[in-house]
């Protein structure tokens, strides 16, 4: 398996209401080891899963949301989070978990995981993948 | 082409496998190859032996393993959704302290890395759920 391919989960749901979110970050941490050339998009109610300050005790369910900062040591470095599905749903970058991964060549400098695209930017990202992974 | 399918939904509940089925079938009639069908989410609940619909509906699991067993083709069922859910074959039972099995002819439990090859393998790979 030689061949590098672009790869984009992509998704969409808020993260407890269903378990899409949970199982698709398990295929994300999974799919690291295979080497391929990852993104992550978040998107409709998927911008929800990174907000910060989680917590589920109320409803009794694990909080995953701490796995997120995790995805730069796997090295998952592009997660693209659409500007349109913030603002309509009042959020901001401000209200997303802060993302970094270290960049080997720049001596290991930190760096902002979450790019803000808006909506025609990331049809681009998608056309120009190889496999889209949807949750 | 070389297609690898991927499965996200329950039999019955939502139409996303009766989809995949038939789009599996089509594209075997038309002469691509199936790498793999993956049964991820919910999806899992495609591979219990267990299920008995009323007779006068079709049986979604049975016509998949009948579609393996003429098409060889790899009915992959993911390991850790299958856990949350009790789709259990031998090993799994014997692992987990389980006193049934119920996976269905023709399907077997492994893991998402399953999924990820086929992604890489194949030049197309076709989600079907919400």
């Amino acid at each position: 398996m030689s061949e590098i391919k672009k790869f984009l989960y992509v998704n969409r749901k808020a993260p407890y209401g269903t378990i899409y979110a949970w199982e698709s970050l398990e295929v994300v941490l999974i799919g690291a080891a295979f080497e391929q050339d990852v993104s992550l998009a978040f998107l409709d109610d998927g911008v929800y899963q990174l907000t910060k300050d989680q917590d589920t005790n109320g409803i009794g369910m694990k909080n995953f949301s701490p796995t997120y900062s995790a995805l730069g040591d796997y090295e998952v470095t592009k997660i693209f989070v659409e500007k349109e599905s913030l603002e309509e749903r009042g959020l901001s970058l401000d209200d997303l978990q802060h993302l970094t991964w270290e960049d080997e060549d720049e001596d290991w400098a930190e760096k902002d995981s979450i790019r803000l695209v808006s909506r025609a930017e990331m049809a681009e990202i998608m056309a120009d993948q190889d496999m889209l992974f949807n949750f | 082409m070389k297609l690898t399918i991927q499965i996200n939904e329950g039999p019955y509940q939502h139409q996303s496998s009766d989809s995949a089925y038939y789009f599996t079938k089509a594209a075997l009639g038309k002469g691509h190859e199936i790498f793999r069908v993956f049964f991820y989410h919910d999806g899992v609940n495609n591979g219990t032996r267990l299920t008995t619909p009323p007779q006068d509906d079709r049986n979604i699991v049975n016509r998949w393993s009948e579609l393996a067993e003429q098409h060889g083709l790899d009915l992959v069922v993911c390991v850790a959704a299958a856990q949350r859910r009790g789709i259990v074959d031998d090993g799994e039972a014997k692992r987990n302290g389980k006193d049934a099995t119920n996976i269905a002819p023709g399907f077997r439990i492994s893991g998402l890395g399953q999924l990820v090859e086929g992604a890489i393998q194949s030049d197309r790979l076709v989600v079907f759920g919400d």
